[in-house]
């Protein structure tokens, strides 16, 4: 579980967070969904700490994150996966060397166990025979399920996906938000999505908090989005022609 | 005032990057890796300068020795002193920071843009230990060895020169660079080349850490970890000198 308790984050006097105020469910995908600019990944990155925030509280499990003492947040942050909006993975290793990265850091396996470890996971999303390739020699799609599978190597508490399906194909996207549903009650750690794909919205939103020019303007679910009160959220929703025709056909 | 910042966040990587290392297997792999990336890869061109600075040093000494009084072993001697006093540790080390510093800054630095960097630091890792530590001890390690090759090849270079070109006889020569040796200018030399790896490998490696932006301001951070570590390796042959030589 990750509280938030009136988080603000502001660059150079420009206020991006607002004052959120959310609690992200343990066992269960928590998406931030906004448009483009809304503060999503600054909100993300302030989670995991990347950002300072300049007011406000965030708790894992009642553990006071912003006001931990930096050998402390180490130790936390062990026990995150996180997958960046550009995948960020290491140019200069291999794809197996990049997932065994932190069993090699945090664990005293033996190789064979360690690379059990990394063919089991790269195999959980959907990648064989790609261990000695680097990331310039696989595809889009490919590198931001390696950063998924690097994310979950070391069986993380809590993870954190920027964006993992933008950039792919409707289907491939649908592919990997269901790996991430599916690592996440299997294993029943705390996910945060940021999305902005309504695909995944629907699919995979057990609780959405969204996000409207850095103010939090809606907490709910899939199954409230569509009738959420909300004039901002609606539009966001009903942004496309394919969704307004599906909308009209409803009523 | 800027100057005051820039000293106070590179003390503070510094502090980062000297702290305890999380997992010395790792480090210590990191380290043979960084030697040859930064060393080994360097023999050739530190081998071809050598020889050939050794080689112009010398005909140029005897091209300028027209006084017949003047012993024609002052060439040899002055070909010795000058590669070990001056060029193996400074040259090299300037040569090195075009070279070995460009290589630091933008990789560390396109690793921050790409925010791999931020990758490492959520895993829990430090980041400036991890990707840093390594390269300041492989190059403290290594350069001394590239000093002493290019003393060797540079004094080898110079023979070469003059015989080949009939402008001194092998006897000259050698007894030149066996005369006056004073066996402190080589832990000068050594003393300074360690200081000078300190600098091609931590200035570079700052400017890449806090690159903001992207492909072109990593190229700027590329350019200034270069500029700044070969002013930075110019001041420090002053002191040291001062400090090592004065009388
Ligand atoms: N490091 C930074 N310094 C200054 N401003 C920033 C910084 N990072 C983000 N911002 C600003 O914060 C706002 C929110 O950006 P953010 O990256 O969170 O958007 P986002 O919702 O993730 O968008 P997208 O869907 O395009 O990824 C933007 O206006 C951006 O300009
Ligand atoms: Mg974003």
């Amino acid at each position: 579980m990750i509280e938030l308790r009136n988080v603000r984050k502001a660059f150079s006097g420009r206020e991006v967070l607002k004052g959120i105020n959310v609690t992200f469910e343990k066992g269960k995908t928590n998406l931030i969904i906004g448009q483009s600019g809304s503060g999503k990944t600054v909100l993300l990155k302030s989670i995991i700490g990347l950002h300072e925030i300049d007011d406000g509280q965030i708790l894992f499990d009642n553990r006071d994150f912003t006001h931990m003492r930096n050998r402390d947040r180490k130790k936390i942050r062990q026990e995150f996966g996180m997958v960046f909006q550009g995948g960020a993975l290491f140019d200069s290793a291999t794809v197996e060397e990049n997932v065994m990265f932190s069993l090699n850091m945090f664990t005293d396996k033996t190789y064979e166990e360690k690379l059990d470890r990394v063919n089991f996971v790269l195999k959980r999303v959907n990648l064989v025979n790609v261990n000695h390739l680097y990331p310039s020699e696989i595809s889009g799609g490919m590198q931001k399920r390696v950063a998924i599978a690097r994310a979950i190597a070391l069986n993380p508490r809590y993870l954190f996906c920027d964006e993992p399906n933008s950039g792919l194909d409707p289907k491939t996207g649908i592919v990997i938000d269901n790996l991430i549903r599916e690592i996440t009650e299997e294993y029943n750690i705390t996910t945060i999505v940021n999305t902005h794909d309504m695909n995944s919205v629907t699919e995979i939103g057990d609780k959405i908090l969204y996000l409207y020019l850095g103010e939090q303007n809606w907490v709910g679910n899939k199954d409230e989005i569509f009738s959420s009160g909300s004039e901002q959220l609606d539009n966001f929703v009903f942004a496309t022609t394919l969704m307004r025709r599906i909308k009209s056909n409803f009523k | 005032m800027k100057l005051l910042t820039h000293f106070g966040r590179y003390y503070m990587l510094m502090a980062k990057t000297f702290a305890k290392p999380q997992k010395n297997s790792i480090y210590f792999k990191q380290t043979i890796k960084e030697i040859d990336k930064l060393g080994i890869n360097s023999i050739g061109i530190v081998f071809i300068i050598s020889v050939f600075m050794g080689a112009v040093i010398t005909l140029q000494t005897r091209y300028n020795l027209e006084n017949p009084l003047i012993p024609l072993y002052l060439v040899g001697l002055t070909a010795r002193d000058t590669m070990i006093l001056e060029f193996s540790s400074t040259i090299v080390g300037l040569i090195l920071a075009g070279k070995v510093g460009s290589n630091i800054a933008s990789e560390i630095g396109t690793m921050r843009v790409t925010e791999q960097i931020d990758a490492l630091e959520i895993m829990g890792i430090n980041s400036a230990s991890y990707l840093i530590f390594p390269k300041i001890i492989a190059a403290i390690f290594i350069n001394p060895f590239l000093n002493i090759l290019s003393m060797f090849v540079g004094i080898a270079g110079g023979w070469v020169a003059a015989v080949s070109s009939g402008a001194l006889s092998t006897a000259d020569y050698l007894y030149g660079i066996h005369y006056a040796f004073i066996p402190y200018y080589i832990v000068y030399s050594m003393v300074k080349t360690v200081v000078f790896a300190f600098i091609i490998t931590s200035v570079p490696a700052y400017h890449g850490f806090y690159v903001k932006g992207g492909a072109l301001e990593v190229g700027k951070a590329s350019t200034k970890g270069v500029v700044y570590s070969s002013i930075l390796i110019l001041l420090f042959n002053v002191i040291i000198t001062q400090l090592m030589l004065a009388k």
